[in-house]
């Protein structure tokens, strides 16, 4: 074997053939924002005999976010009231975000979980007796379910207990038999779905996405009514704080790489609070889930001196008033004060886990204390095996040993704790204020982006965060709704695309080409001065973004300046971006990644650019204001790439509240 | 590695249409090479350890060597997952083994219906903010309680970069 131009190369790359398809509906992405669009569009699209085809860059029984399972629902409304649901998220997210969207999560999140726990999802339950716990599988024997009436085991106000290794199994199985029982859908697995195709006769009109199979030298030429982008958040966009192969283990799906934001930014489509971000605080490396630990078993955080350090801050959290006052201090700001302990050297910071379980063990008989430790691995095993393993590599027994915890690297997300994405429609209805229907005058339809015929769900809507899992699956189902609907008023529509399919072709593959064209200037196929690989290209992304964009190396600060020396390099890294070279099938969906986070990049600079405060104080920091200034900024940021001149606009809406106070539930 | 192969337990799916391994990976990690007959992961540093490929590899071939970066050597955890439960064996850097069991669905395989009990929603109700289950079920959405639509004063900053 040659030493030279040796390459461990993944599945070859060809000239592709070029598969044109024209549908209907065509959902992007198959975690739970898709599968619940999947399982309401069949449902209104069967009668009118309207086509639908999915796309998955995976595989749909394990894409997505919840992928590895989960151990709680973390939305159900059960006994709260959907209006206590919006108080609690904007209190959350500072007081920015919108109630419409929110209210209409709340009001309908427990329809899908009840579909959930039919489909086979076990749900813990109180023991109407006892009022002790029974997993999922004693509660279903016993014939106790949520819609007839069951309780569940709350571990917080909004969060629920499940068995939930085969959550996303469960709920891709009924998406996938809800498109095989219909014989206009179709699904593409493996069909990484790169951007957007705009109409060529009408302006702001989307007409469908270009994508390429990942697993065969294909690319696909999709032509579609109603697109929606359902596709994930945003990670490894910063650099991690393990840098070798931990950087695989993100607290997020390491395969979300921004694609949704991406491509409404490459549409020209608006997005909303591209600054906030979400950071955080987990078990350190492993990244395992905190929730359980605070509310379900009571564990206590404390700096190295065993001292609470949200109590400790109590007056400093004061300057973020109302918002640090609400029942619950905000998730940001908890951060705040970990941060302020971990700058003055007062690190690090433990997860008490062996008081909590030492406290329980007294009120415990052996067995239901052994039970309680089962729980606290299931919590780790159910969605962060990760975390298992590294305290069985550590030596870590919970019920003995305090756990350090730690703020992450940022990532972006528009289901979880975090609210950045695109600038949607809500409901159309009476209690809706002008303010919240007037961007989508004359074509009003819930979730549609600012671009007609490009709807989202799940991580890529913004300013309406606090979804999770349940909440992403009924925002898939409410967008598909509103899509077939779309698609009705739009049935004469014909999409047309301005590039030919051999244009699409070049630039799809792009990276292909270009290995081919230049392979042979080296003998070290990595190190080439003619382009370079997605791996160069991400590192030097994260680098840039944790250096000049708030990362972890600077204790999350900026400043205006340091943006502007940020925003030059990642506009020269957006130029070398298009000399990425591609040698396998692999690299090539890692180059569309990489193309799909650097655009994500820009759009979050530009947003902290333009906001004058300090919104999420333990997210980020501009210096120039470190504070909160509601007089001027208690309102939206919105930004759009102008597909025309090439440019970003940046400008502010208004906020309205809809909800009555008190801030917080 | 984060996941490995055995290479004495992996029999590359024998051949078959579908490499399990390579079917399941989220991230399109493992891949088999054709000509050894076994699979690997072709970037281990983009593992997530999420376990799809180890819970559903038929020879029981794949495992994980926790991240180098800050994982000591030695600890596991090994599932095997059955249709209604999962097992696991966790063991520990220092030989402690500890094992659970979890359920992980109350319906068999394959079962999960759609349509919650077959029946459709009236096309009619498209136009209202029903979804189809509440269609089904005459279940009318709520409204707020109380509606302030207060609206905030902002900035009137604009910038075009």
């Amino acid at each position: 074997m040659p030493k030279i131009h040796s390459y461990n190369f993944g599945l070859p790359l060809a000239e592709p053939e070029i598969v044109e398809k024209e549908t209907d509906i065509l959902i992007v992405g198959g975690g739970m924002a898709a599968c619940g669009a999947a399982v309401e569009a069949v449902r209104w699209a069967k009668p009118h005999g309207l086509r639908i085809l999915l796309c998955d860059k995976a595989a749909m029984e394990r894409s997505g976010a919840v992928a590895m399972g989960l151990s709680a629902i973390n939305t159900y409304i059960g006994e709260n009231k959907p209006d206590d649901y919006v108080r609690m998220v904007r209190c959350d997210l500072m007081g920015i975000i919108r109630e419409d969207l929110s209210f209409d999560v709340g009001r309908h999140v427990d329809d899908t979980v009840h579909a959930f726990e039919d489909w086979g999802l076990p749900i813990w339950k109180q023991d109407p007796n006892t009022g002790k716990t029974l997993d999922g599988a004693e509660a279903k024997a016993r014939g106790l379910t949520l819609k007839g009436g069951a309780k569940p085991v709350r571990s917080g106000r909004w969060q629920i207990m499940i068995n939930g290794e085969s959550y996303k199994v469960i709920v891709a199985e009924a998406a996938k038999n809800a498109l095989a029982s219909y014989d206009k859908a179709e699904i593409i697995e493996r069909c990484f779905i790169v951007r957007p195709l705009l109409d060529a006769n009408e302006k702001n009109r989307c007409a469908g996405a270009v994508g390429f199979s990942v697993r065969e030298n294909k690319i696909f030429i999709i032509k579609a009514n109603a697109t929606l982008l359902s596709p994930g958040g945003a990670v490894n966009i910063y650099r991690p704080r393990s840098i070798d192969e931990g950087k695989g283990r993100t607290w997020y799906p390491v395969w979300n790489p921004g694609s949704g934001y991406a491509m409404c930014a490459m549409s020209g489509a608006k997005l909303v609070l591209m600054e906030n971000r979400f950071v955080p605080a987990r078990f350190k490396d492993g990244y395992g889930p905190v929730g359980a630990w605070f509310l379900l078993f009571k564990a206590r955080a404390t700096n190295a001196f065993d001292e609470d350090y949200v109590a400790k801050h109590k007056d400093e959290l004061k300057k973020f008033a109302p918002y640090s006052e609400a029942s619950v201090v905000g998730t940001c700001l908890r951060n705040h004060a970990m941060l302020i302990e971990m700058k003055e050297g007062r690190g690090p910071i433990f997860m008490h886990t062996e008081w909590a379980l030492q406290e329980a063990e007294k009120t415990m008989d052996k067995k239901e204390f052994k039970h309680l430790i089962a729980e606290a691995w299931e919590d780790f095993l159910d969605m962060c095996v990760g975390q298992a393993g590294l305290w069985a590599c550590l030596n870590i027994e919970p019920e003995k040993k305090p756990s350090e915890i730690m703020p992450t690297e940022p990532y972006f997300l528009g289901s979880h704790a975090g609210c950045a994405g695109a600038w949607c429609a809500g409901p159309n209805e009476d209690w809706v204020p002008a303010e919240y229907k007037k961007p989508w005058e004359g074509m009003h339809y819930n979730r549609m982006t600012t671009v007609k015929g490009l709807f989202c769900a799940g991580d890529t809507v913004g300013a309406c965060g606090h979804k999770f899992s349940s909440g992403s699956h009924v925002e898939g189902r409410i967008a598909a709704k509103s899509m077939v609907q779309f698609c009705l008023d739009n049935k004469d529509y014909k999409p047309a695309i301005s590039e030919s399919a051999e244009e699409l072709k070049k630039e799809v593959y792009g990276p292909w080409y270009r290995f081919e064209q230049f392979k042979n200037a080296t003998t070290a196929y990595e190190v080439n001065p003619n382009y370079l690989i997605p791996r160069h290209i991400q590192a030097r992304l994260m680098k840039l973004m944790d250096e000049y964009v708030a990362g972890t190396s600077t204790y999350y600060i900026t400043n205006n300046i340091m943006l502007q020396r940020g925003l030059e390099l990642l506009r020269m890294l957006k130029e070398d971006m298009e000399l990425a070279a591609a040698r396998d099938l692999h690299e090539l969906m890692r180059a569309w990644e990489n193309r799909h986070r650097v655009w994500t990049a820009e759009a979050h600079l530009l947003h902290i650019l333009f906001r004058d405060d300090s919104r999420y104080p333990g997210y980020y920091y501009k210096a120039e204001n470190m504070q909160n200034d509601d007089a001027n900024w208690r309102c939206f940021t919105l930004s759009r790439w102008n597909p025309e001149t090439k440019q970003w606009e940046l400008e502010t809406y208004p906020y309205v509240q809809i909800i009555p106070d008190p801030l917080g539930p | 590695m984060p996941t490995y192969v055995n290479p004495e337990k992996c029999d590359g799916c024998k051949g078959g249409d579908r490499t399990v391994c390579m079917y399941i990976c989220p991230n399109d990690l493992m891949i088999l090479d054709p000509e050894a007959m076994r699979a690997y992961n072709q970037e281990p540093d983009q593992c997530w350890e999420c376990y799809s490929c180890v819970k559903s590899c038929p020879q029981g071939a794949i495992s994980v060597r926790h991240y180098a970066d800050f994982a000591p050597l030695h600890g596991t955890c090994q599932p095997m997952r059955g249709t209604t439960d999962i097992m696991w064996t966790i063991k520990f850097r220092n030989g402690v083994v500890v094992r659970f069991k979890f359920p992980i669905r109350t319906t068999p395989e394959g079962s999960a219906d759609p349509t919650l009990g077959g029946k459709e929603p009236d096309p009619a109700k498209l136009s209202t903010n029903q979804l189809f289950t509440q269609a089904v079920d005459g279940v009318e959405p709520k409204k707020p309680e109380a509606v302030l639509n207060k609206v905030f004063p902002c900035s009137d900053k604009k910038m075009t970069i």
